[in-house]
């Protein structure tokens, strides 16, 4: 037992991601001093797909297929192979809309973007894909950075993320992962024309 | 169409509801022949368990006939098939490794937070129940929708009747995974609690799968006699000391397996029951009712096996986990995963080894659903399953009765 060495540090950083920091507004200044922001949220949530590496990265990699998917993304308009227009839904019919970049780009690793200048709200997005532990497909990382706005539009971008953004990011990550796997997005409803239902 | 709807505690109606539609490629819809009221509708018509809405449709046992399919449905319209409680994907890590009751992509993923906060994971999509299980319409209607309708439904062989394979939907699975969980081996003694129809058919199950005794613990009568028909030996506990009767039944060893197939609502004047009717009956701690949880583990052998198959949704006080620990115990419990027993369980009722029609007390016509919910909460003795037919118009009850 004695043979392992004694640290000299009081303190050992955990291996696990920023995101479950205990404080989450220091992982946001951090997010925000990074990119010269003044102020940053970040969102990020793992989920594992029972599919190989690259299917996953090819389905998130065509970001028409993102508003099947996310549930605010009203469309994504692809330009180029770097360039894509995104509309969000907002409440009462009105939309957000920035022109995006593509950052990073790693076939069956890595996706980043990031909004150009104009974006109604900044933001940044990073999809990292791991394998499993073998035989149990892609582990999905995604982190999104977004620059809380302040006035009308931040009320309106609270309202959108009505409850915390987290739990946006799990729910639309679920989804990912359903459309993934099964096919298409579970629903209860028996009727989808029915007005409280928007899909 | 016509559906049984829920509106609170003991409050349950026949409403005018529109028909379903398909949704997705993989869905199909029934039309309804047979459904059934089980024992955990009853925690729903109490209000024991949270995350219902006014109009939900309720029912998770049923069967039908193939009306309508979407493009990816393998089912085919005209087939008769009997529909799984639980929805499953049949493409997850989960039901890959046939653990289909805890399927991670039949949970719509705006129902997800309120059991990912309750349990620590979100739930599995089940039919007629609530929300925290997806918010799925359910079965005692006389149309359903059927997700998964590639997975879930089997198909029923022609010259079976409705009532014998109707259980495949939840109780004939739940009692034989109870069983199965016990691990049973030559010589084992199985104390059932609960002679309800999962107890039932955990005592039959158990026998089946080797058990050289199986002692059933219930107080009413004709569900006692039910047991000792099935080969079973009973225990009154009005009558006598539950605990003591099982060392002396057991020479003084204690069964090697218990299964508690009672849940949160469990009967009787236990001190502990009481303080937890009180807490659950005013809110103001809301614990689950486990008198029987407590009971299974201070009764069971050293090193024994301890099967849960009773609904708990939340949380309880006073458990004697000094005794589950020091003991030694091990524990299965669970959703059922019945898309895993359906072809073996079929093909065990087809040759005989199972009876799965003793246990019906009471056929009745869908439209008298809400008093079947009344009979079976209120007079247990005689009410031992209730199954409705949404064929029947009330007069055809007569002829039958």
């Amino acid at each position: 037992m004695a043979d392992h060495p004694v640290s000299d540090n009081d303190h050992i950083d955990s291996d696990a991601p920023r995101s479950t920091a205990v404080h989450q507004r220091e992982v946001g200044h951090e997010a925000a001093e990074a990119r010269g922001w003044h102020d940053a949220a970040v969102v990020g949530r793992t989920v594992t797909i029972n599919l190989p590496r690259d299917q996953v990265y090819a389905a998130w990699r065509d970001f028409r297929n993102l508003p099947r998917f996310l549930e605010n993304i009203r469309r994504v308009e692809v330009g180029d192979d770097r360039r894509s227009h995104w509309v969000i839904a907002a409440p009462a019919g009105r939309t957000v809309e920035w022109d995006s970049v593509l950052t990073e780009d790693e076939p069956g690793r890595l996706i980043a973007w990031s909004s150009t200048d104009g974006a109604d709200i900044r933001n940044t997005g990073r999809i990292e894909f791991r394998d499993a532990p073998p035989g149990r497909g892609t582990e999905v990382t995604a982190t999104i950075v977004y620059e809380p706005p302040g006035g009308d539009l931040g009320k309106l971008i609270a309202k959108l993320f009505q409850k915390e953004p987290k739990l946006q990011a799990r729910r639309d990550l679920r989804r990912f992962k359903q459309w993934m796997e099964t096919g298409e997005v579970s629903v209860s409803n028996p009727h989808p024309n029915a007005p409280e239902i928007d899909r | 169409m016509r559906a049984l709807t829920w509106h609170g505690k003991h409050n349950v109606r026949m409403d005018t509801v529109p028909d379903p539609e398909i949704v997705n490629p993989r869905d199909a819809i029934i039309k309804v022949t047979s459904t059934a009221i089980c024992g955990s509708d009853l925690h729903l018509y109490d209000s024991f368990i949270p995350s219902l809405l006014p109009g939900d449709i309720l029912g998770h046992e049923f069967m039908g006939e193939v009306v309508e399919v979407g493009s990816k449905s393998t089912l085919q319209k005209g087939q008769r098939v009997v529909v799984p409680f639980t929805i499953a994907c049949g493409k997850c890590f989960f039901c890959e490794h046939e653990q289909f009751s805890a399927c991670d992509n039949s949970l719509p993923a705006d129902k997800a937070d309120l059991t990912e906060a309750l349990w620590g994971h979100q739930a599995t999509g089940l039919f007629g129940y609530t929300h925290m299980t997806g918010g799925y319409p359910g079965g005692q209607a006389e149309y359903v929708r059927v997700p998964y309708s590639d997975v879930g439904p089997i198909v029923v062989p022609d010259g079976m009747d409705d009532d014998e394979v109707l259980f495949l939907s939840d109780i004939l699975p739940t009692g034989w995974m109870a069983a199965e969980n016990c691990d049973i081996t030559p010589g084992d003694t199985v104390a059932v609690w609960g002679c309800g129809p999962v107890g039932l058919f955990a005592m039959q199950s158990a026998l089946v799968l080797g058990a050289h005794k199986v002692i059933a613990i219930d107080h009413y009568p004709h569900r006692l006699e039910l047991a000792r028909s099935l080969g079973a030996q009973v225990i009154n506990y009005h009558d006598v000391k539950v605990r003591e009767a099982l060392m002396e039944m057991t020479g003084g060893i204690g069964p090697d397996a218990c299964i508690d197939a009672v849940g949160l609502e469990s009967h009787g004047f236990a001190i502990d029951n009481v303080i937890d009717a009180v807490k659950a009956a005013t809110r103001v701690l809301g614990t689950d009712r486990a008198h029987v949880l407590r009971e299974v583990i201070l009764a069971c052998r050293k090193g024994g096996r301890l099967s849960i198959p009773g609904v708990y949704g939340g949380f309880i006080d006073k458990v004697p986990v000094g005794a589950l620990m020091e003991k030694g115990l091990q524990v299965k419990s669970g959703q059922t995963h019945v898309q895993k027993y359906s072809h073996k369980l079929l093909k065990m009722i087809q040759e005989g080894q199972l009876d799965t029609t003793f246990l019906i007390s009471h056929r009745l016509p869908l439209e008298d659903a809400p008093k079947g919910y009344k009979m079976f909460k209120e007079q247990q003795n005689e009410t031992t399953k209730v199954v409705l037919k949404p064929g029947w118009s009330q007069q055809t009850e007569a002829l039958h009765a």
